[in-house]
């Protein structure tokens, strides 16, 4: 394997499954404070044990999410050097400041984990929203890294030197509102579309239904609400990517050829050579309409640029469509989620426990497949329009190896993490039964 | 501002140093304890450490965060000619750090825990150990950017004498740490003698360890003994961590257990202080007498005032959390 190629395997591998434990550790805090929240309120037991439950998964997300923020901050300049020789000064304000949201993450998450009886009950669950509230805030906070990224702001580049820098007015470019919004419901959707899943597979095991149904509805009423706005805030981020990065959305589209009309690709494989797309569906129009808002307008294509500027066009068209499509079908489970509110009977039915279940997956592979949208079609640049990726590689020999081993422990972390999940839920009927509800199955 | 960003630099280094050295030497510790006291060990060490350990982490990251933005020359060339020990550094963070945690959240206590004790000790061990190495190599001298082949670039960078001896007095410290530290969480008087007992030998391998540094940086001709001993100010700080020494374990021999740990933070303290005190402003020297300082490589101004701010605002939040968080999960009763 060759060096450069290894090594943007190995920070593909590692953003790869740092997003999964990452989105889970700052969305599922919000779910265990809500569930903190009921059994304050009510005492009803079961919300106690719900949520010393999902501190449970918090505390292992969290962590494993922590182990491997640390290493992506050393892999930055493990793997690129020169990125971060140039970058670092400018684009790092937002990490300083995520650096302190991490640790107040930490601070609070040590006091609500090991603070049970030993607070006043509203303080202990303070320290629960404000692990949720400070991971949210170092999410937003590293994709205004990644944003600067796409939209290089707060310096003067000339020849190669980089002048003027400010790093404020580069935490705040153009692209960091819509891409954190974006991010934010993502991983709000596809954390609640996740457990909420995983919750449901319980349900239609007959296992602790009582349990897993209340833990359902707070999962599924967080994934449901971010499912719904996430084609907006798209909507938003389309438009704005048609400004900032026309070859970007036009790896997206496919879209092969500068035209005035221009057609929405649905489907279909592109053909790089030959600049064609075969299979897929047109609806002419459509790509102008959504990307400058009138069916009329000139988009631009891929046509615009030198064949060494363009990005992947097969992996960001693939992995754009899986993204919409599937952003597409949870929005309709959303809305079949919510109907739920006047039809309670569906609540019971299978079809509808088992739709959620099998969509269980679902939004993480929309995360992955979104990111790797954003970053395969950022290429060939590392920075956009400034940097080559290629120019920012390490100049030490054998990275492949270090991918290999990156890659193993990654895979089994994977294994244990969801080998772990597993005996926890299985032990949730010893844990957590109540004897009233055994009746119940 | 300069000083300001190299101040919260120096101060994240050293409490990683104490803190994340102390949890690391808890690991060593129960590594070193005999079989039949080690699920009590295990015992007072989760009841120890395990409300702080992600927090005392976090110096780490914030020391990292400080240098790639900083101070991005000495973080881009650290972490091109240390690559192989910085990659197993933290193969050893992410082993060590899960597997704590899983080894308390499995739900089932079976097998499995053998394994996640094994991963855990060992990479409470290499960790350090490699840290250790780490900082050596950024002053020994012995980072050459120029060199040719791969061996002298990016191996012989770290892989020497006195690299690996600093490696085995970092392991130390952090043993000495833990049992000073722990000696406080005994749950009795027999337990309180076992981390005593601890304590004198991690003590002993310290000394040891710490002179064959020495005199191995005399046949390397590392001038670490005109570092320590050559600057008043660092022999000053050198006599007071060898003073502090013995009232460390007066204190303990009267029975106290705060006092001796602000003793062994205080000498930690001052090695850190005497060693970078005497090449302050360089970070790291290379081959050939060149070295990279860090007040030639600082961020351009605008940087460091946004930096230094955010570091004194943070700090304003996380300080009061995080002693309000040892203070909590501290035993109260002293006995």
């Amino acid at each position: 394997m060759d060096d450069f190629l290894a090594a943007r395997s190995q920070m593909a591998l590692s953003l790869g499954f740092h997003i999964i434990y990452a989105c889970i550790g700052m969305v599922m805090p919000f779910f265990m404070a809500v569930s903190h929240y009921k059994w304050i309120k009510s005492k009803d037991d079961r919300y106690r044990q719900l949520t010393k439950a999902w501190s449970k998964g918090v505390a292992i997300f969290f962590a494993t999410g922590a182990v491997s923020g640390t290493m992506l901050s050393f892999e930055l300049g493990l793997l690129w050097p020169e990125f971060m020789k140039h970058a670092g000064p400018i684009f790092g304000m937002p990490f300083s400041l995520e650096g302190t949201a991490f640790f107040i993450e930490a601070i609070a998450l040590g006091f609500y984990l090991y603070g049970w009886n030993r607070f006043n009950p509203w303080f202990h669950w303070f320290t629960g929203v404000v692990v949720g509230v400070s991971g949210l805030a170092s999410g937003i906070l590293v994709v205004s890294a990644n944003a600067w990224m796409n939209s290089p702001a707060g310096f003067d580049f000339d020849n190669g030197t980089y002048s003027n820098i400010d790093p404020i007015a580069a935490m705040f470019n153009d692209a960091w509102l819509f891409q954190s919004i974006h991010m934010t419901l993502a991983a709000i959707a596809a954390t609640g579309f996740a457990v909420a899943g995983v919750h449901a597979f319980m349900i239609l095991k007959k296992k602790n239904v009582d349990f897993h149904t209340r833990a359902f509805k707070i999962a599924a009423s967080f994934g449901t609400i971010a499912a719904l706005l996430q084609p907006i805030s798209g909507d938003l981020s389309a438009k704005d990517i048609a400004v900032r990065q026309p070859a970007k959305l036009a790896a997206m589209e496919a879209h092969f050829h500068t035209s005035e009309k221009a057609p929405l690709i649905i489907g279909g494989i592109p053909n790089e050579e030959t600049e064609t797309i075969d299979y897929a569906i047109e609806l002419p129009g459509m790509l102008s309409f959504l990307a400058h808002g009138d069916f009329d307008q000139e988009v631009t294509g891929l046509d615009k640029f030198a064949k060494e500027d363009r990005p992947p066009v097969l992996v960001t068209h693939f992995a754009f469509q899986i993204m919409v499509g599937i952003g597409m079908f949870m929005m309709l489970l959303a809305v079949i989620f919510f109907l739920s509110y006047w039809k309670k009977q569906w609540l019971d039915r299978r079809w509808f426990v088992k739709l959620f279940a099998l969509a269980t997956p679902l939004g993480f592979i929309a995360v992955e497949a979104g990111w790797t949208v954003t970053e395969v079609g950022r290429q060939p640049w590392i920075i956009h329009n400034v940097m080559r990726t290629a120019d920012a590689v390490t100049p030490m020999p054998g990275i492949a190896y270090s991918f290999y081993i990156f890659t193993a422990i990654y895979l089994s972390l994977t294994v244990v993490v969801i080998f772990l999940l597993n005996r926890q839920i299985k032990m949730v009927p010893l844990l957590y039964d109540q004897p009233e509800d055994k009746s119940n199955h | 501002m300069a000083y300001v960003v190299i101040a919260y630099l120096w101060l994240s280094i050293l409490l990683y140093l104490i803190l994340g050295g102390a949890d690391f030497g808890a690991g060593i510790i129960e590594l070193l304890t005999s079989a039949k006291n080690r699920i009590r060990t295990r015992k007072t060490l989760y009841h120890a450490i395990g409300p702080i350990w992600e927090a005392n982490h976090m110096w780490l990251i914030i020391a990292i965060v400080i240098l790639f933005v900083g101070f991005p020359v000495i973080y881009s060339e650290m972490s091109t000619y240390l690559h192989i020990p910085l990659v197993i550094m933290l193969v050893g963070i992410i082993a060590r750090g899960t597997a704590f945690v899983f080894r308390h959240y499995d739900a089932i206590k079976d097998d499995m825990q053998w394994l996640y004790n094994r991963i855990f000790l060992l990479s409470s061990f290499v960790t350090p150990f490699f840290l250790g190495i780490i900082a050596a190599s950024t002053i020994s001298g012995r980072i050459q950017p120029d060199a040719s082949d791969f061996q002298t670039a990016y191996v012989f960078s770290w892989f020497n004498l006195f690299s690996i001896s600093v490696g085995l007095f970092t392991v130390s410290i952090c043993g000495f740490l833990a049992s000073v530290f722990l000696i406080g969480e005994a749950d009795d008087e027999a337990d309180r003698k076992r981390f005593v007992n601890k304590a004198i030998r991690m003590n002993i391998a310290a000394i040891v360890c710490g002179i064959i540094v020495f005199i191995v940086a005399e046949i390397d001709k590392i001038p670490l003994r005109h570092w320590v001993f050559g600057e008043p100010l660092g022999l000053i700080a050198v006599q007071a961590a060898t003073v502090s020494l013995a009232v460390l374990w007066y204190f303990i021999y009267r029975g106290k257990n705060m006092l001796p740990r602000i003793m062994a933070g205080f000498q930690v303290t001052m090695i850190l202080f005497a060693v970078s005190y005497a090449h302050f402003p360089d970070f790291i020297r290379l081959h050939g007498g060149r070295s990279l300082s860090l007040l030639e490589l600082q961020a351009p101004p605008k940087t460091m005032e946004a930096l230094g701010w955010a570091l004194i605002i943070g700090s304003v939040f996380i300080l009061p959390a995080l002693f309000y968080l040892y203070y909590s999960f501290q035993r109260h009763e002293e006995r």
